[in-house]
């Protein structure tokens, strides 16, 4: 029980750190693209290692209820397909209303 | 092992707090529409380890529907700010 509880213990630091390294990004990138591209990613992959971890937790702590991991599986499954998505359809509808890309030298906005 | 689950849920939510300031003073709407969408992705991942921290399991299923839903209504929303219609 102790190795699972490490590498549980891993899963969610893993995952908060890059939910962290993502909020930090859509704070300090100088325009909106850019946060698009700090959050989009490391967002995705921080949700999914946090609920990897509480699926590996549930699979090992709770053996008579196995549906509850098949559901936490098919979670991981939707956000690995559905945030990219979001993200894609929200930057192309800023690139199509004419929002410009940032230019070095240029100020935040 | 209930302590992780609470240090988790603390850490998720001062994330929250970081994107939060993004969707109040962000520049335009799509920075607010973008800090939205990544609160309602964290808010699954804080979703799910509350439902072990109070130990209510009905806490996956609300999770569930709410990545639909966040899913759905970032998509509407994007799909408006560029036709400036909905069909």
């Amino acid at each position: 029980m102790l190795i699972v509880h490490i590498a549980v213990t891993m899963l969610l630091g893993a995952g908060i750190f890059f939910t962290l390294v993502g909020s930090i990004g859509l704070l300090r990138f100088p325009d909106f693209y850019t946060r698009l591209h700090a959050t989009g990613k490391c967002d995705t992959l921080g949700g999914g290692l946090i609920i990897l971890g509480a699926l590996i937790y549930h699979f090992f702590a709770y053996p008579e209820t196995p549906l509850v991991p098949a559901k936490l599986a098919f979670l991981i499954f939707f956000i690995f397909i559905a945030n990219p998505t979001a993200t894609h359809a929200l930057m192309k509808a800023a690139f199509k209303t004419g929002l410009k890309p940032w230019r070095l030298g240029e100020e935040r906005r | 092992m209930i302590t992780i689950f609470w240090v988790t849920l603390l850490l998720i939510a001062v994330t929250i707090g970081l994107s939060l300031y993004r969707a109040v003073a962000g520049p335009g709407v799509f920075n607010r529409m973008a800090a939205v969408n990544i609160i309602g992705t964290k808010t699954i991942a804080f979703l799910v380890v509350m439902g072990y921290y109070f130990e209510r399991p009905y806490f996956f299923d609300i999770a569930l529907l709410y990545a639909m839903v966040n899913f759905i209504g970032t998509l509407i929303f994007a799909k408006y700010l560029e036709r400036g219609e909905l069909c």
